[in-house]
């Protein structure tokens, strides 16, 4: 239940990105040229003439009924705005740790079961490659080559088939593949040393047996939590990769709202970006008793 | 130095090798476990010749590029006396090194046209987008690099050495209170905060530094305070504070050295990540102001320009290639070398 003071702590800094957004917010809703009458109007609605802390109050019981106020640019509710994009983004992010964890945990795997091998020395490179890669380099590169020169995939858009998703999918996905499989690789190289594999050899049991059920099992817990960690610079790379790919997520809509000054909405998504990490950091804590019965024994 | 802080011998410079013995080659720093496994990494090796290629590079960019005019003037030269600054017996050498007037980071511009010049004689890299020397804008903006990671990286090495410091030190209440905040901080992806936050301060290269420091330190305060908490447990902590040792001081002479080495590992990691983070602001266009030598809004400015004219789709390929190789090699050679102290630190490899 850490969760809980986590969530009152993401409030709290979210609504001081408001209170410390230069300018009077009635004025940035309505504009410039509103009549006076309807600014004081908004100003009591939104309970800017009380003090800060009864403002954070009257702000808390919105966000928790998902209010989160209109849009600037487009007038619409914002969490209106941030449902209609919310599944380009899960999408995407799903399917880029899909393929990290597809590409990244065999790897890792066939890395450590034949240390120092030119798998081994090629994945690595891959690897460090792909850490130090800036996305939106990449995201770049991958269109010029992908998708205008050889034509294979198009270079923009969401809704239209399966090659819509391949380039933004990859892009996103390459920082997470490279750190599953450094993290696979190392402890792998850890379980398959322990006395445990030994004692499984040595009764004669398959090399694959072993590595698969013996040594791959127990290395599941830090790969699930470098999984969860991953997940917290996947949204950030979804932001750059959505802006690249003109992919309709939230992330874009952060972007888009940012340079448009629409407060209202960067507030409702940097809530929902926090939200989404909290959510998975969660999942990835439930997994750990999964993976490790000794945990739930331990906390039931 | 303190680094046995586990349990073997990290080697500490000359304070306990015995001058002039026969075994002295074999308790010198050179020769200590952790120096040796780092040099028998070769990719140990190769991240720490990176790096040291980016710090020659970013020292010497005013004698290793064409000078734009306005910085010439500022530096108080003319087109006559403008092959003094490549002469290190003239003032004007060490002011271009050590301190270059603001202007000198404005890149030059061959034109105002927006299509790129492929390279030539006077461009060797070419041109990007609105006629902006490519070569002149990655020799200045390694400094920018090096200028963004390494104050960052202070900054939030001090920032998280205090609050993980004070958690991990103290325990109790104020670790519970310190690490729910630090914990706050975590749950947003770093990017969308650090955009937020320069959005909200105004662009400058200023507070891209702030804004991303002030993501950056939760990591710190926790790789610290984990260090920390396995440190203070140790027998030779405990009789210091029996003896009556200050908290203070136990903690600077007895606690804090031992967390040295993971300071290392992870500011030198940082190192690449934080430029990388400053690129993706400045590739979104909330980095430092147009024109400023800088990696991220190199990439940013060849965007319109990924494809080249009919028939030539490559064209332009040198626009996005070399800001985008440089970003990718300069983080490559921190990550390396973080990985490399990190497995030399590790006793485990003894």
């Amino acid at each position: 239940m850490l969760l809980i003071p986590i969530l009152i702590g993401v409030t709290v800094i979210v609504f001081g990105i408001m209170v410390l957004t230069p300018g009077d917010p009635a004025i940035l809703m309505l504009g410039e040229n509103a009549p006076q009458e309807d600014l004081v109007a908004l100003r009591e609605r939104l309970g800017l003439n009380e003090p800060i802390y009864v403002q954070y109050g009257i702000w808390l019981a919105r966000v928790v009924q998902l209010d989160f106020g209109r849009s600037i640019r487009s007038g619409r509710p914002v969490t209106d705005e941030i449902v209609s994009r919310l599944p380009a983004t899960t999408e995407l992010a799903l399917l880029a740790t899909l393929l990290a964890i597809a590409v990244g945990v065999p790897l890792g795997v066939i890395s450590a079961t034949r240390p120092n091998s030119a798998v081994d020395h090629t994945a690595t490179v891959v690897a460090f490659t792909g850490l130090a890669m800036p996305v939106f380099w990449q995201g770049l590169v991958m269109i010029l080559l992908f998708a205008l020169v050889l034509g294979w995939f198009p270079p923009s858009g969401r809704l239209g088939g399966w090659e819509y998703y391949v380039l933004p999918t990859i892009t996103l996905g390459t920082s997470a593949i490279a750190a599953i499989t450094r993290m696979t690789r190392a402890t792998m190289l850890e379980t398959l040393s322990q006395d445990y594999v030994r004692t499984a050899r040595s009764k004669g049991v398959r090399e694959r047996s072993i590595t698969y059920r013996h040594a791959l099992r127990n290395a599941m817990i830090p790969i699930v939590t470098v999984i969860g960690l991953q997940f917290g610079a996947l949204l950030s790379g979804a932001v750059i990769t959505e802006t690249i790919f003109s992919w309709p997520g939230i992330g874009r809509l952060a972007i888009d709202a940012i340079r448009s000054k629409d407060f209202p909405v960067v507030q409702g998504v940097v809530m929902v970006f926090a939200l989404m990490y909290a959510f998975v950091n969660l999942v990835t804590d439930v997994l750990y008793a999964y993976l490790d019965p000794r945990l739930k024994t331990r906390y039931s | 130095m303190g680094l046995a802080s586990h349990g073997h011998d990290l080697g500490s410079g000359g304070m306990q090798a015995p001058i002039g013995g026969p075994d002295r080659a074999d308790t010198s720093w050179w020769q200590s476990k952790p120096v040796r496994r780092f040099r028998r990494n070769p990719l140990a090796i190769v991240g720490a010749l990176i790096v040291f290629v980016f710090v020659i590079v970013a020292t010497f960019a005013p004698q290793m590029s064409e000078l734009g005019r306005t910085c010439l003037r500022d530096l108080g030269l003319t087109a006559v006396t403008a092959s003094d600054v490549r002469d290190p017996t003239k003032a004007v050498f060490w002011r271009s090194i050590v301190a270059p007037p603001a202007t000198c980071y404005t890149i030059p511009r061959a034109s105002f046209s927006p299509i790129p010049e492929a390279p030539s004689e006077s461009y060797r890299l070419g041109t990007t987008s609105g006629g902006y020397d490519i070569f002149y804008g990655l020799l200045w903006g390694s400094r920018t690099a090096f200028r963004i990671g390494l104050i960052v990286v202070s900054v939030s090495l001090l920032f998280g050495l205090l609050i993980g410091g004070l958690a991990g030190y103290f325990g109790g209440w104020i670790d519970d209170v310190l690490m729910r905040f630090t914990d706050m901080v975590i749950a947003f992806p770093s990017l969308v905060l650090a955009i937020v936050i320069v959005t909200l301060l105004g662009q400058t290269l200023t507070n891209v530094i702030v804004a991303i420091a002030l993501v950056a330190w939760p990591n710190y305060a926790r790789v610290i305070r984990s260090e920390i908490l396995t440190v203070k447990e140790l027998t030779y902590v405990e009789s210091a504070r029996a003896l009556g040792g200050r908290h203070f001081r136990i903690f600077i002479q007895h606690v804090l050295p031992n967390t040295i080495a993971s300071m290392i590992v992870v500011a030198s990691l940082d190192m690449g990540s934080v430029v990388l983070t400053a690129a993706a602001l400045s590739f979104l266009g909330l980095g430092p102001p147009v024109g400023y030598a800088d990696w991220g809004q190199m990439v940013n400015f060849a965007r319109d320009w990924i494809l080249g004219p009919p028939g030539q789709p490559l064209a332009y390929w040198f626009t996005s290639f070399y800001p985008g190789i440089t970003i990718l090699v300069f983080v490559l050679g921190w990550n390396l070398l973080g990985d490399a102290f990190r497995d030399a630190f590790d006793p485990r490899n003894a």
